[in-house]
């Protein structure tokens, strides 16, 4: 139960649709989602694979719990070998379209190979079909979306899509569903792209069942209740949204600024939570509503609302409407890195990210990373097209995403993430990336775990893969001192572990704020068949993170690539708590290594493979 | 003391639980397509909406129907289809002027709201109170109790 037990395999250089059984046993080993994901991949293409050859696949996998009462049970990832990064994939998204998969009789879809020329799969139930979507390209996410509810004449269908970012394969384009949610980060929306697929419409009708209804209906009732009576899940994040932690992590001297020079920005509070409930002259303001993705009793969702008098909806000639607006790691992407505290135009810049199919995170850091080649010397308007592209413009950002977005002029060098970016103008050591990919919104020379957990991430820098900001900031589950190393190996590793758990089981992480690994088990227990226990879900955890492991390292990915940009380690941060310090991986890279069962080269050694069934 | 269910979109952040404790209820499966409430969402409004059958006192679905197949619960004041007298006209689905009761596919008849016979499971699964369960005569206090809070103690309601 929790599982249809059934794959639907697109092949689009044959232009088929193929239904076949779900592997239980990988299921039992991966969980699901994340975790299966990587193992069908691993097992089906060489890692070594150019991301954006037709040998390369996407999936696109639910977890155990997608679609169930559970709360939050409502996530769905894409899994492929990013562009970016040339390492494993796997991109989580909210909203609904995960739900609806599930519910249309699929726990995963397999596409691979490459359309001659551009499609859409629309899958009804059990009918998978793939139609011509050549009118769809070049269309929007949000125009796709609406004419494929048009085209097929049913309000319920829902869309993951990409832009013309996807299409024209801008390095961190992201998959977007319900248009606002995304599988955002290492440029899976590119591979999408690359196979000539514009988008997924989904209508199902079967439901979900469970293994153990009653045991299920107790243990989910019981973690929600949980997740109402925390100070975080139930107050927080309802009421200001992730953008809660902005003021938070300025205090702190944890926010990056100006690609990566400061760590602290003066703007902070025009651009955080407080910010968007600050009523403009007219009475009206930035926050209109939250909202929450399928299933899920928190309901961080912001959703916004740019002031018609604002310049950004002057100058675009139309009316906008209500959308999904910033959460804390566009706004600092957009707003921090960047140096503008322009609050509508950091949400105008959120639309257009979600309209295009582009990562908010990356986007905003290689704007940021050009901001910073402009203020050098290494671009001069002659290659911006003749913006000055300075720290703190807001005209300058909103101009540089609707070039992305398009496709046009200086947008196509922006278009390829800051490492790429920076490379092209000989300035490598400006791109604030690991393994390629941009950083989100924590500087690690304020909490040592973080400059970890970004080092060994799997899939570059990334907050999602082990968030000990949690422990060295919130004190969840115990509270650590940022600035230490001691014991941060051993944190990030069970992060690590525990959000694999998380990533396979079609809920959030956001949950975790509350939720012990116990909730989860307890609820993944009732839903799936066979006896699921916290030692058995640890260990997954731990497989699910070597199996990602392993597949860097045949991508050919090294020790090497465990790093951080010379900047953090070297340049001491210059104002804030943390001033003085850097980023001190050496204390504690040799120790995880270790506490993983790696060899000193960072490999896993045969005897941790045994140990986990690799 | 019957009761009615109160809708306050205001309230609602569109998480669906409604839907999936409603089909849960009806077919022991999480199925949104099979729930008696629906949620809609009005995209650049902003509005979230749960809409389902307000159990009209002079119920159209129940007049229009040929074979007496809805019928008055006493105890809750539900229309409540049977299911056994059934014949999938949908006639009653015309004469709604709501659209709160459907054709099912599936089973071959109608299917509306029934108040879970007095323990609505909606009502139990909703987190922020969007949907509540108040006695049907006075569905209008929330209402008026915040128009109550509002009003300046120096110069009073003016009616």
């Amino acid at each position: 139960m929790a599982w249809h037990k059934k794959i639907l395999r697109v092949n689009l250089s044959k232009g088929t649709c193929e239904s076949e059984p779900l592997n239980l046993k990988w299921a039992g080993k991966y969980i699901g989602q994340r975790g299966l994901g990587t193992k069908y991949l691993s097992e089906e293409i060489d890692p070594k694979v150019d991301p954006l050859s037709p040998e390369n696949k996407l999936i696109i996998a639910t977890g155990p719990l997608t679609g169930t009462a559970a709360a939050t049970g409502g996530r769905w990832s894409v899994i492929c070998k990013g562009p970016l990064t040339g390492a494993i994939a796997a991109s989580n998204s909210g909203g609904y379209f995960g739900a609806e998969l599930k519910f249309a009789g699929w726990d995963m879809i397999i596409i691979e190979g490459r359309s001659d020329k551009p499609v859409y799969l629309f899958v009804q139930d059990d009918k998978a079909q793939l139609l011509p979507a050549d009118d769809l390209w070049g269309q929007d996410v949000w125009e796709t979306e609406e004419a494929l509810l048009a085209r097929h004449q049913d309000p319920q269908i829902k869309v993951a899509a990409i832009g013309k970012a996807g299409e024209i394969g801008c390095m961190y384009a992201c998959v977007v569903n319900d248009k606002h949610r995304a599988a955002g980060r290492s440029g899976v929306g590119a591979v999408m792209g690359s196979k000539n697929l514009k988008a997924i419409a989904v209508r199902g009708t079967q439901g979900v069942p469970v293994a153990n209804p009653a045991e299920f209906m107790a243990a989910t009732t019981e973690a929600k209740k949980v997740l109402a009576e925390d100070a975080v899940t139930g107050q927080g994040l309802p009421a200001m949204g992730t953008q809660v932690i902005m003021n938070v992590m300025n205090e702190l001297g944890g926010l990056p600024a100006h690609n990566h020079r400061d760590v602290q920005f003066d703007g902070a509070s025009k651009i955080g939570a407080e910010a968007m409930i600050l009523p403009r002259p007219d009475g009206s303001t930035n926050l209109v509503k939250n909202q929450a993705c399928f299933g899920c009793t928190i309901a961080c969702g912001r959703i916004s609302k740019i002031s018609p008098e604002h310049f950004t909806v002057k100058n675009s000639g139309k009316e906008w409407g209500a959308s999904g607006g910033l959460e804390y790691e566009s706004a600092w992407a957009f707003g921090a890195d960047t140096g503008v505290d322009d609050l509508d135009a950091l949400t105008y810049v959120n639309f257009l990210c979600n309209m295009h199919g582009m990562d908010t995170i990356s986007f905003g850091a290689t704007v940021a990373a050009a901001m910073e080649l402009f203020e050098i010397g290494a671009i001069t308007t002659k290659e911006t097209g003749g913006i000055e592209l300075k720290f703190g413009s807001a005209e300058a950002l909103v101009e540089m995403a609707l070039l992305v977005g398009r496709g046009e002029g200086f947008g196509l060098d922006i278009g390829l993430g800051s490492k790429r970016l920076c490379e092209k103008y000989s300035k490598p050591e400006v791109a604030m990336v690991v393994k390629g990919q941009e950083f989100p919104a924590y500087d690690p020379r304020a909490m040592q775990g973080m400059a970890l957990g970004y080092a060994t991430s799997n899939r570059g820098a990334c907050h999602l893969r082990g968030y000990t900001v949690s422990a060295e900031v919130f004190g969840v589950p115990v509270k650590m001192e940022p600035s230490a190393t001691e014991g941060k190996a051993e944190i990030t590793m069970a992060f690590q572990n525990a959000t694999s758990v998380v990533d396979s089981a079609g809920i959030c992480s956001f949950a975790t704020f509350a939720w012990t690994l116990e909730d989860v088990q307890k609820q993944l227990n009732a839903d799936l068949e066979g006896d699921w226990s916290l030692e058995r879900l640890l260990e997954t955890g731990e497989r699910i993170w070597n199996l990602e492991r392993q597949f860097n390292l045949s991508a050919g990915l090294t020790k090497a690539d465990d790093t951080l940009p010379a900047r953090l380690l070297k340049d001491a941060a210059k104002t804030g708590p943390a001033k003085g310090k850097v980023a001190e991986l050496g204390k504690m890279l040799p120790e995880y290594y270790e506490l993983r069962g790696w060899t000193p080269d960072g490999v896993p050694t045969n005897a941790t493979l045994d140990r986990l069934a690799l | 003391m019957q009761r009615s269910l109160q809708i306050d979109p205001e309230k609602c952040t569109a998480c669906m639980q409604c839907e999936l404790a409603c089909s849960y209820q009806a077919t022991e499966s999480f199925n949104p397509s099979q729930s008696r409430i629906k949620v809609f969402m009005f995209h650049e409004t902003a509005r979230f909406v749960p809409y389902t059958c307000t159990q009209c006192a002079e119920a159209w679905c129940m007049k229009a129907c040929p074979v007496d197949a809805i019928q008055v619960n006493a105890e809750t004041g539900a229309k409540e289809v049977i299911d056994s007298l059934c014949v999938g006209c949908k006639v009653c689905t015309i004469a709604c002027p709501f659209g709160t009761i459907n054709y099912s596919q599936s089973t071959g008849k109608v299917v509306k709201c029934d108040l879970c016979g007095g323990d609505p499971e909606c009502v139990k699964a909703c987190p922020t109170d969007a949907i509540t369960y108040v006695d049907a005569d006075w569905t209008g206090l929330d209402k008026m109790r915040a128009w109550a809070a509002k009003t300046d103690s120096q110069s009073g309601a003016q009616a």
